[in-house]
């Protein structure tokens, strides 16, 4: 299975990612290369394998439920690139 | 004199008689940096002023008498994508370049307790993406033992900064290999913890279920004393591993008589420079010497563990920076398209090839009708190879093998073909993958580069990995070799 031109430019919209034309034409032949790489997988029966997730056996990990300080409003906006009146600035969703 | 030829008890044996002050170490680190960073380029930021008020703050705990940390008074590099309150961290990346985290990693608070002083920021590839530091925005390392060389990555500046002696010891951050393949090609000795040892909490993650961090040092017994400072369990880390830690100096004995030892054929096999080879083996005839026996085995699912290891580390890396998007933090390119724009944007310009090509790979590898065949399918053979380990570990105390098939390459050399980069980490990944300790120290040089030995341990026995480690140490000089600059 190959990916195309199409695909790249159909995954960078998922990944949020503009590409360049020459951007786009690299990434699909080195997709393709790494993805055929990949193909060695099924070279493997893993039809009863159990998948691996977490090396350590960990499973809902919870912590009690304290009330504790949060950030500061002027500590979260610190590295903001744009705020306004204590918020994140973003451009308008709405019309 | 360089402070840095001496060891970490030396060290405090020479403050305790006040031979040294700690004020005058840290200079002695910043003169070091000052001298060969320029040809190195291990540090991206510089903590001069902290680090200087530190080292006052320790001569004055010094002269008090008050009880001293583990670390007290040494100079540390902090690899870039650990999280130093108020000090620039940028993971290398454009689109950190003018982050102030508004805390401390936990590491980095563990570093302060134990009374170490942070000197600056490591470069590194950017987001830990890489294996020969050249995906660092800001310019690539350079090898100390050869400067038209990489230094091996993404720790790449902090194995650097410790073999140029610019710092008495860094911490790095391991995914693949990151810890111990740049510590090989440095002569150095990195440890890469069993995942969830050290608290991740305040690293910024590139592939959750691998990072570990771990420290890079010139010597086994340093490396011991770093861990022992850093590992233990945190609640701000949900995957960190509520286990006792151990007295990991007592662990040095020298003594190995009687050890097993499994020597995997898939690793000094066809791919493996006849000259690591030799190193390797040589190194196994020292073991021998100190009483310990090894045997050939096999692992036999290594050859696919670097197809694993892409789709899962790309899959995580894809969702792990879903949250650079230009809004709370980073780089923000507003072109006046709207807020979709604006996420397109900032993504784009903020993050450089080798991230993106991960990002792509990723998402591909998670999105719909793929899922099963490379991720979950990635995820099983993830199975297969730890339990080829476990199978090993019912027999032998530790696996022995390369860190990496061979010394640090030319710059440049593999940038076009990221295959072929991506198949330097074979000796590496399985160990990531399957989330055990693995160390990497210096056993030799083949044409005046290190090639390092992996020593690979159980889950949470970095006591035997540190042992082995310390008795080969002994017993060689290769560690006390050091590069001209």
């Amino acid at each position: 299975m190959s990916i195309t031109v199409k695909d790249v430019q159909h995954v960078a919209k998922l990944a949020r990612l503009q590409l360049s034309p020459e951007e786009e034409g690299t990434f699909t032949e080195q997709m393709n290369a790494i993805l055929q790489y990949a193909e060695k997988l099924n070279e493997l029966d893993t039809e009863n394998v159990q998948p691996t997730t977490h090396v350590l056996q960990v499973s809902n990990v919870m912590r009690d439920d304290v009330v504790k300080e949060s950030l500061s409003q002027e500590e979260a906006l610190l590295n903001a690139p744009e705020e306004e009146d204590g918020h994140f600035k973003v451009p308008a969703v709405l019309e | 004199m360089s402070l840095f030829q001496y060891r970490l008890p030396e060290v405090h044996n020479m403050l305790n008689s006040k031979a040294v002050s700690v004020s005058e170490l840290t200079e002695s680190s910043l003169s070091a940096i000052a001298d060969h960073d320029s040809k190195v380029h291990a540090f991206l930021t510089l903590n001069e002023e902290g680090a200087r008020a530190s080292a006052r703050a320790l001569d004055d705990k010094l002269a008090s008498g008050a009880a001293r940390g583990l670390l007290f008074g040494l100079p540390a590099g902090i690899k870039d994508n650990i999280v130093t309150k108020g000090l620039r961290t940028t993971c290398a990346s454009q689109f950190l370049t003018n982050f102030q985290p508004i805390y401390d990693a936990t590491v980095v608070s563990k570093l302060r307790q134990a009374d170490a002083v942070t000197i600056g920021k490591l470069n590194m590839d950017e987001f830990a993406m890489g294996g020969s530091n050249e995906n660092s925005s800001f310019g690539a390392v350079r090898n100390p033992w050869d400067l038209e060389r990489v230094p091996g990555g993404s720790s790449g500046g902090s194995a650097a900064a410790v073999a140029a002696g610019e710092v008495f010891f860094t911490l790095g951050s391991d995914t693949g290999g990151s810890i111990r393949q740049p510590a090989s090609y440095c002569g150095v000795v990195g440890l890469k913890p069993t995942y969830g040892l050290v608290s991740r909490y305040g690293l910024v993650a590139f592939a959750s279920s691998l990072d570990q961090i771990g420290p890079i040092t010139r010597t086994v017994e340093d490396s011991a004393y770093v861990l022992q400072a850093i590992a233990g369990y945190d609640a701000q880390d949900s995957t960190s591993a509520k286990v006792d830690i151990p007295d990991y100096l007592s662990s040095l004995t020298g003594d190995i008589a009687g050890l097993r030892i499994a020597v995997p054929k898939e690793y000094i096999g066809e791919g493996v420079d006849a000259s690591v080879r030799e190193s390797v083996l040589s190194a196994l005839k020292v073991l021998e010497g100190l009483g310990a026996v090894w045997e050939e085995v096999s692992l036999p699912h290594t050859e696919y563990a670097v197809a694993a290891y892409y789709l899962l580390s790309s899959s995580e890396a894809s969702s792990n920076l879903a949250r650079f998007d230009g809004v709370r933090y980073g780089v923000r390119v507003d072109e006046g398209g709207g807020l979709l724009d604006l996420y397109h944007n900032s993504r784009s310009r903020g993050f450089g090839p080798e991230v993106k090509r991960r990002i792509m790979l990723g998402t591909y590898a998670l999105s719909s009708g793929y899922y099963d065949a490379y991720y979950l399918k990635a995820q099983k053979v993830r199975t297969l190879i730890k339990q080829d380990f476990d199978e090993v570990f019912k027999k032998y105390d530790v696996v022995i093998g390369p860190t990496a098939p061979t010394t640090a390459f030319k710059l440049g050399s593999q940038t076009e073909d990221p295959l072929t980069m991506y198949l330097n980490d074979i000796l590496t990944i399985p160990v990531s993958l399957a989330g055990i300790p693995a160390v990497s120290v210096p056993c030799g040089f083949a044409e005046g580069l290190p090639v390092g030995l992996q020593i690979i341990g159980k889950e949470f026995d970095e006591s035997t990995v540190l042992r082995v480690a310390h008795a080969f140490e002994q017993h060689t000089e290769h560690h006390k070799a050091r590069p001209q600059l």
